[in-house]
């Protein structure tokens, strides 16, 4: 194991950064999509409300293995289209095909948990700040948002961590992330075990460090809880 | 008394051997199901292709019948490995590497490897003609394995299996793929997708990579196993069988020299 080890970390690493780059880039474009896709599933128009909801629904209730290959193979039946539109450089590209694919999928999910935090925004506190003259665009950026991503935050640490295990399937589309080093290592030297045994080990290393910085940021999303819970605390004790 | 003692122990040193060597029945057989016209599913999805026959009439020689398990390429050493089932008939070459893992039969056939471009392409088959082509081939195949060690200038990408190799060089992701000649002829070029597209450079055939043609992989501690399909594939040669079956599927003898 540790001659296995000297032999291959390297080819790990490199890896591990690809997995931590499309982790990083499609949770950044799935966020960036989550919160205006939770506020057309919350609208009452048409318009808004349809669009909105077949997208979270076809992204949801499809498999993503099944939309990697969807994206990646189905645009390369168009390729006429794309060039057409420009866009093929773009598409013939495996890491776009799978940074986008990774996003519209954890856009999805995303977007149901603001749409959930955004409904758990206690009621009294968005007629307060009509009481007090906000627009409608100052009460969402000023009330209602701030709460809504500080109650997102801890389902949204576990939309994190299942992201960096879903990008495992990109390797399906060539892509040398830490699953495709494996498979590629496993293959050369017979040493399956080895080879999944290291992938595993990075996993978890990559989400236990997540998971840390996620709580730290938690811890500053409720530091006003925090301290109302220690007064609390003083005036009930002894 | 003691004549009949040695009777019994002449007996058991005669059939004992014989009972190790009963071959298992049914006789489980993994295979890709993704490398037409050696072994493909069908419409139903049952398994067919010319393996598929060969491997029918190899279990009709050795007297057993024969289940096919569809695995994953990458997947069917690490599954005989684990006892999942007693044989691999999937286009595996018998080369050295493989062999400090697993045991063979002998080939039962053997077809060099090339590289497949777009007609229109002016790549040049070398290895300084290719720097930074990006070329494709299946994962944890004898040309992957050709292909990092006599081409690393390339940007390789591997597939799970050939048919998808066969879509990216078709939508032009990739500039050229590897692959045995039969399997990219029948596979690929022949059919419509494959207009547009020819063999380019040289036959390969570096038994370093490539090995000594496709056998039935089984675990080492089966060599016996391995022997009897050996048997089999020397009586389906002697007897016109095999002959019949390669003209079936390719119109003429896959064999090899």
């Amino acid at each position: 194991m540790l001659a296995f080890l000297a032999d291959h970390l390297g080819a790990f690493a490199n890896g591990a950064l690809i997995t931590l780059q499309y982790t990083a880039a499609s949770c950044l474009f799935g966020a960036i999509l989550a919160v205006p896709i939770a506020l057309m599933r919350l609208s009452r128009r048409a318009e808004a409300f349809w669009p909105a909801t077949a997208y979270v629904f076809f992204f949801r209730g499809t498999p993503l293995l099944a939309q990697i290959f969807l994206i990646y193979y189905g645009s390369g039946q168009f390729r006429q289209g794309l060039e057409s539109l420009g866009l093929w450089s773009l598409f013939r590209e495996p890491w776009f095909c799978a940074v986008l694919t990774l996003s519209l999928n954890t856009g999805a999910y995303s977007s149901e948990i603001v749409r959930g935090a955004l409904l758990a925004v206690p009621h009294g506190e968005v007629e307060a700040a009509m009481a007090l003259g906000l627009s409608p665009l100052q009460r969402l950026r000023l009330v209602v948002l701030p709460r809504a991503l500080a109650a997102a935050w801890p389902a949204y640490t576990n939309e994190i961590v299942y992201q960096i295990q879903a990008t495992s399937l990109v390797s399906i589309i060539t892509v040398m992330d830490i699953t495709g080093v494996a498979r590629v290592i496993a293959s050369r030297n017979f040493a399956f075990y080895e080879a999944f045994a290291t992938a595993a080990a990075f996993y978890l290393a990559i989400v236990y460090l997540v998971i840390l910085v996620a709580k730290r940021i938690e811890k500053r999303l409720h530091a006003h809880l925090d301290e109302v819970e220690s007064v609390g605390k003083r005036i009930g004790g002894p | 008394m003691r004549a009949a003692a040695y009777l019994l122990l002449a007996s058991l040193l005669l059939v004992a051997p014989a009972a190790a060597q009963q071959l298992p029945d049914p006789l489980k057989i993994a295979t890709e199901g993704a490398y037409p016209p050696f072994n493909y599913l069908d419409d139903q999805g049952k398994v067919q292709g010319f393996e598929i026959d060969l491997a029918r009439a190899m279990c009709d020689e050795m007297k057993v019948t024969c289940e096919f398990v569809v695995q994953d390429w990458d997947g069917l050493i690490p599954g005989l490995l684990s006892q999942k089932y007693d044989a691999i008939i999937a286009s595996l070459y018998i080369t050295d590497e493989r062999r400090q893992r697993i045991a063979f039969s002998d080939k039962y056939y053997q077809v060099p490897a090339r590289f497949v471009v777009p007609k229109s392409s002016d790549l040049k088959i070398t290895p300084e003609g290719m720097k930074g082509a990006v070329v494709g081939t299946q994962r944890a195949t004898s040309f992957e394995r050709f292909l990092r060690d006599r081409f690393p200038g390339i940007d390789l990408r591997v597939y799970a299996t050939m048919d998808e190799a066969y879509l990216d060089l078709k939508s032009g992701r990739i500039d050229a793929l590897m692959g045995d000649v039969v399997a990219a002829s029948e596979g690929f070029l022949k059919k419509p997708d494959g207009a547009g597209f020819e063999f380019r450079g040289p036959e390969y055939t570096g038994s370093t990579w490539f090995g000594y043609g496709a056998g039935v992989g089984v675990r080492k501690e089966d060599a016996y196993i391995a022997k009897a399909f050996s048997g089999a594939i020397a009586k389906l040669r002697a007897n016109g069988v095999y002959k019949k079956l390669s003209t079936k599927w390719f119109g003429f003898d896959v064999y090899g020299g």
